[in-house]
């Protein structure tokens, strides 16, 4: 039964979460101090660039996506992402571009 | 999803009493559950991304006075709450592995201690929330707004430029229909916690059957994701003025 189960999950170690856990504070502490520095436009591009490394950290280790055998379970992000900037990236398209003459 | 003898079924079929009859294997049960919580974080990506999609257009709109009224929120509380949710999802991540390791108390101590942190997330939003009350900062009909935009502290106070009330409150209305949401599905999460405390103090989770506790910590991962966005976005917005 163990033998079964073993290739399937993944146990994640205390070390490696706990490194984890580190790397998501450090980006938190990072992304409060980059708010105050003046970096013009980019203040939003890095604090969005800081929040999607924390996010790819927390959905590939945490939620055990880099560990899993099931493919069909990264199609299904993979697909959420794209839907999600489609929305995104085609809303702003329209009202981003409203003020052009 | 994966080839398994029918020998291999009947065994576990015998073996493992979670298992349901129209599963061949414990782990074709185990990623059909998982699959169907993926399933249901897709639907909730694109709940949020409304949310989100709305938040964009209006800050790119109003972007003085969106700045304005993210700077009447406090940094310090966000900031604690962030590392509170973010030390709650390693809470979750130690008691899935309690689960996977069968460790009954240490599965209920990680699974209180995500509870715990879990309120204290609540608390310090409610301490947030009870301020914009006092300050009238809240959308309705006592909404109040009378701040200066960023950077014009500096100014002669005859130079000085003020906020638009309105597109404050619309900042207003979008901070808790935001974190509102976020605060809302803690409280379920919080719920959906206790309830497994309570199974997992009665020893239903075992090596072998503890999709709930993964599924329930897939949930709060989620959770959590969302309030990194709403940290940066809400928060964070011209603080350098």
């Amino acid at each position: 039964m163990s033998d079964h189960n073993s290739s399937s999950e993944h146990i994640s170690s205390i070390g490696s979460s706990v490194a984890i856990w580190l790397a998501l504070l450090v980006g938190t502490a990072l992304t409060v101090g980059a708010a105050y520095v003046d970096l013009g436009p980019f203040n939003v591009v890095v604090a969005l660039a800081i929040a999607s490394i924390k996010a790819t950290l927390v959905v590939l280790f945490f939620m055990h996506v880099k560990y899993t055998h099931e493919k069909l379970t990264k199609m299904v992000i993979a697909t959420a992402i794209f839907f999600f900037l489609i929305l995104l990236v085609l809303s702003m398209a329209d009202y981003g571009t409203r003020l052009w003459t | 999803m994966h080839n398994s003898s029918v020998a291999t079924a009947n065994i576990e079929a015998h073996d493992n009493p979670a298992l349901l009859h129209h599963f061949a294997t414990a782990e074709q049960q185990k990623d059909a559950a998982n699959l169907g919580m993926w399933l249901f974080l897709v639907t909730e990506v694109m709940f949020f991304g409304g949310m989100f999609c709305a938040y964009l257009v209006y800050r790119y709109k109003y972007f003085g006075d969106f700045g304005s009224a993210s700077q009447q929120l406090s940094i310090k509380l966000g900031a604690i709450n962030t590392g509170v949710l973010i030390c709650s999802s390693l809470t979750v991540v130690l008691a899935v592995r309690a689960a996977q390791l069968g460790k009954r108390t240490v599965l209920v101590f990680w699974l209180l201690a995500t509870i715990v942190l879990g309120l204290v997330f609540l608390g310090i939003k409610a301490d947030e929330y009870a301020e914009k009350f006092e300050k009238h900062h809240v959308p309705g009909p006592s909404f109040h707004y009378h701040e200066l935009l960023p950077g014009q502290a500096g100014l002669p106070s005859t130079d000085r430029r003020y906020a638009n009330p309105s597109h404050a409150e619309m900042y207003f209305s979008l901070y808790f229909a935001m974190t509102g949401m976020h605060a809302l599905h803690m409280i379920i999460g919080v719920g959906l916690f206790s309830f497994l405390t309570y199974f997992a103090w009665r020893g239903k989770y075992s090596p072998d059957y503890y999709t709930p506790i993964e599924n329930a910590g897939l949930y709060w991962h989620f959770v959590d994701i969302v309030w990194i966005y709403l940290f940066p976005l809400l928060y964070l917005i011209d603080r350098h003025r």
